[in-house]
């Protein structure tokens, strides 16, 4: 198990923080967003269910869309649009 | 903000998923397991209270994500303020019902020992919560949603507490020569098979904690039998208007920029920042409504606990456990840790402690153990199953919403929860408690020593934001993903 942050398409990016616990999959997240362009699109999976509660205040403070969300046997993959 | 939200779910109906009847299965476990405990002695209904309180914090912390860690650490780190306005609506509803609990005569509650120790426990428990991935309670309620880590930060607050506490030999020549001496001016009032100058917690103890006060703020102005003492100065002036002063620097710091924005403001009027303070508390109703519920429930909790040992005529559970033939594992005062509210460290350290014990390592000449809190069988530890019921009724809330998960450490996070949950147990131990005893449970009742404490960890967890990003940056430099972070 270990981070992994991958491009898998134009303006797509993949960050897979399964798991890790708090800090990692927020600090990663933000980490991630930062170096994605405006209109770029992360695809976030994690399975740490109390990260998903920073993550989406990161994303309301950013004014980032959380476009997709879906969860599955405790894992979560969401998918958000870099404002 | 834009959100479609999907499920990977069946049709099955929510009840009869497989994740669901375990939850319930964790549930009726808790209920043959009381009923079981009553048909034994219906006295047991003390310990029981301690379960059922425990189960009700569990499934509030996993609803809420509430883990007073990233209270502080989340601040630094994300900037976010979620949890650290959790916090404070579950301090101001807990110091609200604390208040009538105390006016009803049935508080079970005692200021800690103010004094150098507290801000400097609170910063070595946290600069460790920044490692482990969670407070000590969030660390209970993490393992109850299938998280090994948090399991890992468990053991090792438990078993680094019990050490630290009864540590000898090189550790004595940690302290200064005065505590040594005030602990031997101590020595002959104590009883020899304690050894109060041998060990350096005993020597801190004795040395130097034993001669500091603890006071509320009404007993520090001579108000504490007072309606006037309780309600201005321990519940408004120790706990509201701090929660309100923090509430404020959180809108400022944290929140305001991004609301102002979001709603097209540049000249805001009063209302709009009153408005926007709200937004803040309700911008995760999850989390706002664990604090309210953890608030009242803490409160409760002391009540119920005070009108038990007034029904038993009894001051500790120790009494309870000799008058119903129980008599292993009570300290030389034949008591128990038993606070009587939310509490976690200490009953940790008990398993510790009983666990070496058993193996050969006597631990009862320490006086932590042997004067304070005993070592009770864990199946015997009250505020023990406090604990366990906050990992099963985390399991209970996680299962029902089917997010729990075993999950596996890796050696790195394995690593970060043994060294993070040992400097957590080292610095509970120090600061006499946790973010729940050292804290929350005393600010919430007066204490001013409890925001010493937050000061500690907040001091901690800037240091440990600081490390762990350093840590961060170092291992993504390595890392071999397709793009490095």
């Amino acid at each position: 198990m270990a981070m992994s942050f991958n491009k898998i398409a134009d303006c797509e990016w993949k960050l897979d923080v399964c798991g890790y616990t708090c800090p990692h999959p927020q600090m990663y997240t933000k980490k991630a967003l930062q170096k994605l362009e405006s209109g770029d699109v992360l695809t976030l999976v994690f399975d740490n269910p109390s990260s998903g509660e920073s993550i989406l205040a990161m994303c309301d403070a950013e004014g980032n869309d959380l476009i997709e969300r879906t969860e599955n046997g405790g894992s979560f993959i969401w998918k958000i649009r870099k404002a | 903000m834009n959100m479609a939200s999907a499920s990977a779910s069946t049709a099955t109906h929510w009840l009869f998923r497989k994740s669901s009847l375990q939850s319930m299965g964790v549930l009726l476990f808790v209920i043959i397991g009381s009923l079981w405990a009553l048909s034994v002695d219906t006295r047991f209904v003390y310990m029981l209270v301690y379960v059922w309180f425990g189960l009700a914090y569990g499934l509030l912390l996993q609803y809420g994500r509430f883990c007073m860690a990233s209270a502080v650490r989340d601040l630094f780190a994300v900037k976010v303020p979620r949890m650290a306005v959790g916090m404070m609506i579950a301090v101001a509803l807990y110091a609200v019902v604390a208040a009538i609990v105390t006016l009803s005569g049935f508080s079970t509650f005692h200021p800690n020992a103010m004094g150098w120790h507290i801000v400097i426990g609170g910063a070595i428990f946290g600069f460790g919560i920044v490692f482990t991935g969670g407070c000590a309670s969030g660390s209970l309620y993490k393992a109850g949603e299938g998280n090994m880590n948090s399991m890992l930060v468990i053991l090792a607050i438990s078993f680094s507490q019990a050490i630290v506490v009864t540590a000898t030999g090189w550790w004595d020549s940690l302290v200064p020569q005065s505590w040594l001496d005030s602990a031997a001016a101590k020595a002959a009032d104590m009883p020899e098979e304690l050894t109060i100058t041998k060990g350096w917690f005993d020597i801190f103890t004795a040395g130097y904690i034993w001669d500091l006060k603890g006071h509320t703020t009404a007993e520090i102005f001579g108000m504490a039998e007072t309606a006037t003492g309780i309600v201005v100065l321990n519940t408004f002036l120790t706990a509201i208007l701090p929660v309100g002063l923090i509430l404020i620097a959180l809108y400022a710091f944290y929140y305001r920029k991004g609301h102002l924005r979001r709603a097209g403001l540049t000249a805001p009027s009063l209302s709009d920042e009153l408005a926007g303070m709200w937004a803040m508390c309700t911008s995760s109703k999850n989390t706002a409504l664990a604090g309210i519920g953890l608030g009242i429930l803490a409160g409760l909790h002391m009540y119920v606990t005070g009108v038990l040992r007034d029904h038993y005529g009894i001051f500790n559970f120790g009494e309870l456990l000799v008058a119903m033939g129980y008599n292993n594992g009570l300290s030389i005062q034949e008591t128990v840790f038993d606070p009587g509210y939310w509490y976690i460290t200490t009953q940790e350290a008990q398993w510790g402690g009983w666990v070496m014990q058993q193996v050969g390592i006597e631990n009862m000449d320490s006086i932590f153990f042997g004067l304070d809190n005993g070592l009770p069988n864990p199946l015997l530890n009250a505020p023990g199953f406090m604990s366990i019921g906050i990992i099963l009724g985390a399991a209970v809330m996680a299962l029902a919403r089917r997010e729990f998960k075993w999950k596996l450490p890796s050696w790195e996070t394995a690593f970060f929860a043994i060294v993070g949950g040992t400097l957590m147990g080292i610095g509970a131990r120090i600061g006499m408690g946790c973010n729940i005893g050292a804290f929350f449970a005393t600010v919430t009742n007066g204490d001013p020593s409890g925001w010493v404490f937050l000061v500690g960890m907040v001091i901690g967890a800037w240091i440990g934001v600081k490390a762990f990003t350093w840590w961060m940056e170092w291992s993504a430099s390595r890392n071999s993903s397709e793009c490095g972070l």
